[in-house]
């Protein structure tokens, strides 16, 4: 581990391995579900079967007979007192969004939705007793298709009156940041270029690798939740809004969480439900939901129709977008809900100049799974809809989707740009990314490969596909999400605390699952304060230890907790001089501060850092003026997000028989500003881009007729493994962000939401001498060939709604 | 995820395994590898009241030469079936069908006797021992019976092993130096075939002088392909001599329809992939 790497004398750009990862990696460490509290019951919940139905009755007598059952409760035996879950994001004020019980007593509006928890002794026995709750429904018509439900012939809750839940609109005229829309169309449609598609955003489940878990523990002052939660801050804050409990009196702990990828940025039924239950019973009780549970009623991502225009001139200028979005929220209005498309808004645009542009999202409600973030969170749609576009455009226009690019892209010289969604880019280098990926790629010898395939009529035939992202992160300034009606602010805390030995406590609102904030942290404390990276110790995720903070999502941990983590530092060094200068002797302005060290200018006088706080700590001998102390904490609300960008560059091998796709290679070079820890990057970038290849390929949440998740284990939720990878080339160009003074831009979404455009447009690319100009995500082979055989329409057939039956029909015993 | 509570009992012989099931009768499941019964009782589609565990039963076990066959014992690994040497020998086409079995870890854990007496439709090795024609050997309380593979495969999930009787061993009649290929089609690796073929040929000087041909999921049970198998024989081993025979692979059958393709795509696949199969397997 880290004592076989050398202490570098800069720790800010060395790859070094994650601390965390040997607890991590082994288990020896505190997972949610390893908790076990003294006289702590478990929980196992009754979900309902059916996508849309009357409850009429609900027997839990048998249940309650059963081998050490304690109770069967259901939403009737519990009034206000549950709480409810909450919208922070109401999208626009008149937005329509029923109220989200979390355990309901007389409908039900998606299959998987809690009916009824069964408290016992042990999970074994709460599971089987939670088999004797016996539930009778009147099954109702349920609304299920995006589009069909946006029509309002069958109503997810009828007492709304419609499906349709809030429209959000943003117009470039009416925002004065650029022209109208409509007349860019009609003037394209005279002597331009107008291409029209429509596509698909397929729903997506975020899969993390350890399941939810919650352990409620109600028996001392304070009432402590442990939960594997990305926000809790923001649990806190929900607890005590909704369920009358006072935020002092609530501790959230997220320990060690394993993954998340936005589906743990959630406010949960679960959580709402332990928490009555605790207090309800007065004991702890720990709930740990199943991988089915998981995949079925934890909180799904995407899903979208994107019906889309954009006119351009003749030569391939772009001169105008629209984009007519419809969403689907799924059965609630979840925590982000409606605000994750909105996300999308100001970043169709991309890299583009464009002049002229207009953006809408209807939301709508309907009997499925409720939708929210899912890594990347609207950037990923809105990326794909850009770079799907601009390949047309290049094919319309008859050049390569690189030219087309780069005759419409904000070149280096015209940062900051402010853009036609109203966001001022701070910095970037398009051209530079760009061309360091092409040489990588060796892009014109794969063209070369291409054409003479194409010549040879090769079963398997290659395609390059494109994609220059860049996105917004960094969530954010608070006052640009007060102005969006979000219901938080975008600030983050830190603090630094010199123990009496002269190590360094470091506390961060953020609150990692996994990214390696604890390394990272480390590393940029340690340069700040001249001390050894071991001496560093980063805390997180525990009200009680970093009371304030807003949590990890959003690619903001870094660049904006990173910064207050910063200006901690500094301060630390700042209140220090005056004690440095009383214990050397000296003036406060021959000191010099370096490498932990304070030293006299001119002398070889100095003090550590460590032995200052090791002198606070006694309090022997300090300025009169001086309060005792060197801890520090500082809070930092950026005043811009943050915009990292790259190119990348995908080939696809797509066998023209079979309709199966292979990736051949797969290049990018991102510029997220400074990096702090290359190692971690390289780990964040590779996620993340098999997590986009899996949207363009593999995953797909599909639903039957009845409501039914038929995708519903990973035998037909398709997750890709190593197996189904290759080795990416990552490399970076370095164009430092102005919005923090480490200079850095977020990268854990980056990789997702740049690839998919790319695996997409390589695939059309390769098939496009065939007729074909979309392939509906995911890519299937039977999606493929259908394409090639049957140009118009094929490719964007829907999904089957059945899985194979591995596990079904297993006789004997029932 | 947690079972339903279950009784367990790990004989050391047959016979025991078999009274065991005769007294328990309907409320009792034998588990091999468990890697398919174990998901089922984990996601409760089933809840036996015992759980008869055949892994102690040393004659279940092994490969074996006898003359004309070889014996593969109900409890051997997929991946002792991809090493064993006798089998690469004498059914190459069974070999390299283990191989292709999910992941290493299920592998390691799952049988060759429970994967065929499981009978998915989709399962890798069920088509591979009809294609090398197979008997099954099936023990119960009134002795031992040996039963065709025409016969063992009955239905989705359903064989010839009745509930009180035990799939003990597999006879595979040699196919010394045939060669063989299994095709297998997926979306990502570990995945059960979305169609399958498995070939084994016996070509001489460039001609295909013998083959066997089974598919994987194109039916509710695996699927002999004798139409080609037929046209097969006596053609040149070449892409063009294949074409054709090949193309009558999907004849006869009848392939789900579900979320990795429908019926027609499937049968489309098994063309091109019994010709891939057959030119690989001979060397082509
Ligand atoms: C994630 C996953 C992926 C998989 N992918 C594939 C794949 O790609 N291809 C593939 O072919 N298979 C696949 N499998 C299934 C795997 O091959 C199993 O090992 C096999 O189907 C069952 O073998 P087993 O020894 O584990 O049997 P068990 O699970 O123990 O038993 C299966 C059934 O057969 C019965 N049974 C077992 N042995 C006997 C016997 N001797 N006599 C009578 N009845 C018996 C049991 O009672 C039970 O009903 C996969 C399984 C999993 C979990």
């Amino acid at each position: 581990m880290t004592a076989t790497q050398d202490a570098p004398s800069v720790e800010i750009g060395q790859s070094r391995r994650r601390k965390e990862d040997q607890r991590l990696i082994t288990g020896r460490t505190r997972w949610t579900d390893n908790l076990n509290l003294p006289g702590m019951l478990h929980l196992a919940m009754v979900r309902s079967p059916f996508a849309h139905a009357t409850i009429t009755s609900i027997d839990t007598s048998a249940a309650k007979e059963a081998p050490n059952v304690v109770a069967v409760l259901t939403g009737a035996d519990f009034g206000d007192e549950m709480g409810v879950c909450i919208n922070a994001w109401p999208i626009s004020p008149d937005q329509k969004a029923p109220g989200h019980p979390p355990m309901p007593s007389d409908r039900v509006t998606f299959a998987g939705e809690i009916v009824a928890v069964v408290v016992a002794r042990s999970a074994a026995e709460a599971r089987d007793a939670a088999e004797l709750v016996d539930v009778e429904y009147d099954d109702l018509p349920a609304a299920l298709d995006l589009k069909e439900a946006a029509e309002d012939k069958v109503l997810a809750h009828p007492e709304l009156g419609t499906n349709k839940s809030a429209l959000w609109v943003f117009d470039s005229a009416e925002a004065g940041t650029g022209g109208n829309v409509e007349e860019a169309i009609a003037q394209a449609r005279e002597d331009g270029i107008v291409i029209e598609r429509e596509y698909r955003q397929q729903r997506l489940i975020p899969a993390f690798m350890e399941p939810r878990s919650v352990v409620v523990d109600p028996t001392g002052e304070q009432l402590t939740m442990w939960s594997a939660t990305q926000i809790p801050h923001i649990l806190r804050f929900a607890l005590a809004a909704t369920t009358g409990v006072p935020e002092s009196k609530i501790r959230v702990i997220a320990p060690d969480v394993g993954g998340g990828f936005g589906g743990k940025l959630q406010t949960t039924p679960e959580e709402w439900i332990v928490w009555a239950v605790a207090r309800r019973l007065a004991k702890p009780m720990k709930y740990t939901e199943t991988r089915s549970e998981s995949l079925l009623s934890a909180h799904h991502g995407r899903d979208q129709w994107q019906r889309l225009t954009l006119a351009a001139t003749k030569d391939g200028t772009v001169t105008g977008l629209k984009v007519d979005l419809l969403a689907d929220l799924g059965a609630y209005v979840s925590l982000v809900g409606g605000g994750v498309p909105v996300l999308g808004a100001f970043m169709f645009n991309a890299i583009y100049k464009i002049p002229a542009y207009h953006w809408q999202v209807q939301t709508v409600l309907t009997n499925k799974t409720w939708t929210d973030a899912y890594r990347g969170a609207g950037r990923p749609e809105a990326t794909y809809a850009i770079e799907r576009l601009m390949d047309e455009l290049a094919a319309e226009v008859g050049v390569d989707p690189l030219e087309i690019r780069e005759k419409n892209w904000i070149t280096h010289e015209e940062f900051p740009f402010t853009t036609v969604a109203g966001l001022t880019y701070d910095s970037g280098n398009y051209e530079a990314a760009t061309a360091r990926a092409k040489e990588l790629f060796g892009y014109d010898a794969l063209r070369a490969e291409q054409a003479e395939r194409r010549a040879r009529g090769d079963k398997v035939q290659l395609g390059l596909g494109v994609s220059t992202f860049t996105e917004m992160c960094g969530l954010a300034p608070s006052r640009v999400l007060g102005s969006l009606d979000y219901g938080a602010g975008g600030w983050e805390a830190a603090s630094v605390r010199m123990t009496p030995l002269g190590k360094v406590e470091v506390i961060t609102g953020a609150s990692a699952h996994g990214q390696g904030h604890e390394t990272a942290f480390s590393q940029i404390v340690a340069d700040r304060l001249g001390v050894p990276f071991e001496d560093v110790e980063v805390l997180h995720g525990d009200t009680q230890v970093a009371p304030r903070g807003l949590d990890t999502y959003g690619s903001r941990s870094l660049v904006v907790g990173g910064e207050a983590l910063v200006r901690a530092a500094d301060k630390v060094v700042e209140k220090a001089r005056p004690l440095a200068a009383h214990l050397l002797e000296a003036s406060v302005d021959d000191l010099e501060f370096a490498g932990g060290r304070f030293t006299v200018k001119g002398t070889d006088q100095g003090v550590g850092i460590g032995e200052l706080a090791t002198a606070t700590f006694t309090g022997h001998n300090y300025p009169e003026d001086m309060e005792l102390g060197l801890d520090a904490d500082a809070t930092f609300d950026p005043v811009n997000f943050n915009y990292p960008h790259g190119t990348h560059l995908c080939a696809m091998e797509v066998d023209t028989e079979t309709g199966a796709v292979k990736m051949r290679s797969y290049v990018c070079c991102d510029d997220i500003g400074n990096i702090i820890n290359p190692l971690i990057v390289e780990g964040q970038v590779h996620g993340g881009l098999v997590q986009g290849i899996a949207q363009a390929l593999w995953e797909e949440a599909v639903y039957d007729e009845s409501g039914t998740l038929v995708s519903g284990s990973f035998v037909d939720y398709l997750l890709p493994t190593a197996a189904d990878t290759i080795s990416f080339q990552v490399d970076h160009t370095v164009t430092p962000a102005t919005s923090n003074t480490l200079g850095t831009k977020g990268v854990g979404e980056a990789g997702t939401i740049a690839s998919t455009p790319a695996v997409i447009n390589a695939i059309v690319d390769a098939l496009r001498p065939m007729g074909v100009d979309d392939i509906t995500m995911p890519a299937t082979p039977e999606r493929v060939w259908r394409a090639i055989n049957d140009s118009k329409g094929g490719g964007d057939a829907p999904t089957e709604q059945a899985a194979m039956p591995h596990f079904e029909n297993e006789g004997g015993a029932q | 995820m947690i079972p339903a509570k279950f009784d367990y009992v790990a004989p050391t012989s047959v016979e025991d395994a078999l009274a065991a099931l005769s007294q328990h009768g309907d409320d009792a499941k034998i588990i091999a590898g468990g890697q398919s019964l174990l998901p089922v009782l984990r996601m409760r589609l089933n809840a036996p009241e015992m759980v008869i565990d055949l892994g102690r039963i040393e004659s279940l076990h092994g490969v074996r030469d006898d003359g004309d066959s070889i014996v593969i014992g109900a409890m051997t690994t997929h991946h002792e079936v991809r090493d064993s040497d006798l089998v690469r020998q004498h059914a190459l086409l069974l070999s390299k069908a283990a191989a292709e079995v999910a992941d290493p870890q299920i592998r390691h854990r799952g049988t060759f006797g429970g994967a065929l007496a499981h009978a998915d439709p989709a399962g890798d090795l069920g088509a591979p021992a009809l294609a090398l024609g197979a008997e099954f050997v099936i023990a119960g309380s009134g002795g031992t019976r040996t039963v065709a593979g025409d016969d063992f495969f009955v239905d989705l999930f359903e064989t010839a092993v009745g509930e009180d009787e035990i799939l003990t061993e597999i006879r595979v009649p040699k196919h010394t130096g045939w060669g063989a290929h299994y095709e297998k089609f997926v979306r990502v690796a570990h995945q059960w075939p979305i169609v399958a073929v498995g070939a084994a040929v016996r070509a001489e000087g460039g001609t295909i002088a013998e083959a066997r041909i089974a598919l994987t999921n194109m039916g509710s049970t695996p699927l002999r392909a004798r139409g080609v198998e037929e046209a097969l024989a006596g053609v040149p081993a070449t892409e063009d001599g294949v074409a054709a025979a090949a193309a009558r692979a999907a004849e006869g059958t009848n392939p789900p329809s579900d979320l990795n393709g429908d019926a027609d795509y499937r049968r489309h696949l098994a063309g091109v992939l019994t010709r891939r199969a057959v030119l690989e397997a001979a060397g082509a």
